[in-house]
């Protein structure tokens, strides 16, 4: 990885620049619906990872997705390494940018190391008389090896994806998007349904493929504590609008979280890295 | 490195391709020997040496000859001969236009007869025969036509409802299928009552499905459409296999996934027109081949959609070899055979495998 810097965006570019973004899904026109994303600006710096938290419905998942190109942009822009997403092609944006979802689900027996591969699909150069067989290069095969090996799944390469657990299932498919071999990777909800042996393990992976890959990482949870240990930068949604951005200990706060999420909570520091810590308060039925 | 990666690329975790080449290589091998063994039998049942001299014959293609040939020679020419290669590639087109759907609706259950889109092409069919546009099949491009526009029609409509709210679960998709295979098979069935009882009858053995022996300039332009779309089919295979990964994640690997959809629905449904036209409604072979060759071979794409196309059309050529000698001189519909065979197939996967499958 190291000595392969490439110019992928100018020198005083962020990763991520968003201006002034506005997004409503198609049919809420006309309804006089209020926008989903309203009037977003954040940059997400090269090489950070950035959390986003709020309450359900806020728009966490939306955001993500336009920031993937998946949805398109209402208003405003959204600059992908100083270019505008909407003056780059799907499979440019691909090559840049990874997307691990919330759930997958493979109705087909699939092997890991096939699921894997797909990732280089944005990569692959069409030889249209082969019909695809034999499409994958050495250097294909590397790169979904070294996402295999970063991931710790290249025991399963054989396995099926349908048949390995749920933590297993979510290194696949970071392996999966770590083969695009992208600059930003995009998660989306990445320890949701998992245990907390599981969890931890996603986590450290996060912070890993950061510092080793130097990669920019921005991804949706409804944990705040996840966010808080594990974020350089915490971005909190409420309806749509950004509430705060910031430090972990700037934006997890006991009024901020009033204000967004509309209860008392308790936050202490963490005994090990000092940052905020988030646990409920007693029911108030004993109270 | 490179011994490491060799390691888990040779060790079948994924597509090579010296396993491309050995898996149809054998295939090929496999469909030669079923071909020449469905050709011996029938109403009258030839050795082999009479295969061979008919065979001989076709591959000369010197028609002055042809009075030197025996009666049964003359059989496995004129008959015989077409008729097990048109149970091939509709068996083939069948079990590729399984493959595609079960990809497109990531659904292991989709089927075209299953899920009412052989239904749409065969009343497109009927339409056609009932206005009186072509009665013969010999004005082969007009009921493949109206057999696609009726095909497309019920696709995207299932289409539509499979994507309702995201995803459909795969049990309400195969419900809504059964529902407009019923709505459908009420207009057929409307459409044979008011014919004539003698052209009914004949529209109702071709709905059973059944094949025919075409002569051979239809059986060519068949041929050379079915290939054709086959041909481009397979050029998708790559495409198909991102599109399981669902379809954001598809789109966020630089799949254009509504043209690729579009693009395929036309080509299953041009596919499912032309074998409509060609045998009515032959079912399950979409279903059971794909499911059988996946479990042996695995799911990627470029190596299940050819292989399937080449198992089912071995299943098609044995069936209706069955369907020929079961019950000789008379013959009973290849689709009776095929629903026998895949019908309890199906019932097996739905109540008794579903936790491993869905």
């Amino acid at each position: 990885m190291m000595g392969t810097a490439q110019p992928w965006l100018p020198v005083d570019a962020r990763a991520i620049e968003v201006e002034g973004l506005s997004f409503r899904y198609h049919t809420m026109e006309g309804q006089g619906r209020l926008w989903t994303l309203d009037h977003l600006s954040f940059q997400v710096d090269v090489g950070e990872v950035l959390g986003i938290v709020g309450p359900n419905g806020s728009g966490k998942s939306s955001l993500l997705k336009v920031l993937s190109g998946l949805l398109s942009i209402g208003e405003g822009d959204v600059r992908l390494g100083g270019l505008s997403l909407g003056k780059r092609s799907q499979t440019d944006i691909a090559r840049l940018l990874a997307v691990v979802p919330q759930e997958y689900a493979q109705v087909f027996p699939f092997t890991v190391a096939e699921t894997v591969l797909m990732g280089r699909f944005p990569h692959r150069t069409a030889r249209w008389w082969s019909m695809g067989i034999g499409d994958e290069t050495a250097n294909d095969l590397a790169c979904a090896h070294q996402a295999m090996v970063d991931t710790d799944v290249l025991s399963l390469a054989d396995r099926l994806v349908s048949d390995l657990s749920g933590g297993e299932r979510q290194r696949v498919m970071i392996a999966r998007a770590l083969a695009q071999e992208p600059k930003v990777l995009l998660l989306d909800e990445p320890t949701a349904f998992l245990d907390i042996n599981h969890q931890i393990e996603i986590c450290s992976l996060v912070s890993r493929l950061k510092t080793e890959r130097g990669l920019t990482v921005v991804l949706v949870s409804h944990d705040l504590n996840v966010a808080s240990q594990y974020c350089d930068r915490v971005l909190m949604l409420k309806d749509g609008g950004l509430c705060c951005i910031g430090s972990p200990e700037e934006t997890i706060r006991p009024d901020v979280l009033r204000m967004v999420y509309g209860c008392d909570v308790v936050v202490d520091a963490h005994p090990q890295t000092g940052r905020p810590r988030v646990t409920m308060p007693m029911g108030f039925a004993r109270k | 490195m490179a011994d490491l990666i060799s390691h888990w690329a040779q060790a079948g975790a994924v597509l090579t391709v010296h396993r491309w080449m050995a898996v149809m290589g054998g295939l090929l091998l496999a469909c030669l020997a079923v071909l020449v063994l469905c050709l011996q039998f029938g109403a009258t049942s030839v050795d082999m040496r009479t295969v061979a001299t008919a065979l001989m014959h076709l591959l000369r293609a010197d028609q002055e000859s042809s009075a030197t040939l025996g009666t049964s020679e003359i059989i496995m020419v004129q008959i015989r001969f077409p008729r097990v290669l048109m149970g091939f590639f509709v068996g083939a087109s069948l079990a590729a236009v399984g493959v595609t759907l079960q990809a497109l609706l990531r659904n292991p259950l989709a089927d075209p007869y299953v899920l009412g889109v052989s239904s749409g092409s065969a009343l497109g069919v009927s339409m056609a025969i009932l206005f009186g546009i072509g009665s013969t099949f010999m004005l082969l491009p007009v009921l493949p036509l109206c057999g696609f526009a009726g095909g497309l029609l019920a696709l995207l409509f299932i289409y539509r409802l499979a994507q309702s709210k995201g995803r459909l679960p795969v049990h309400s998709l195969l419900l809504a299928g059964v529902i407009l295979n019923a709505i459908l098979t009420a207009f057929i069935m409307f459409i044979t009552s008011i014919m004539e009882p003698n052209r009914s009858a004949g529209l109702m053995a071709w709905l059973m499905g059944s094949l025919t022996a075409p002569g051979y300039p239809a059986l060519g332009i068949f041929l050379m459409y079915v290939v054709g779309v086959l041909a481009f089919l397979m050029h998708k295979a790559q495409l198909l296999n991102v599109l399981t990964l669902g379809e954001e994640t598809a789109r966020s690997l630089g799949v254009n996934t509504e043209g690729t959809k579009k693009q395929l629905f036309v080509l299953t449904a041009l596919l499912t027109g032309a074998i409509v036209a060609v045998s009515g409604m032959i079912g399950f072979v979409g279903m059971v081949v794909p499911h059988a060759v996946r479990l042996l071979i695995g799911s990627d794409h470029r190596l299940l959609l050819p292989a399937s196309a080449l198992v089912g059309g071995m299943f098609l050529a044995v069936a209706d070899t069955i369907a020929r000698t079961i019950m000789a001189p008379a013959e009973i519909p290849v689709g009776i055979v095929t629903a026998l065979a895949g019908g309890p197939f199906f019932l097996y996967l739905l109540l008794w495998r579903k936790e491993r499958m869905l």
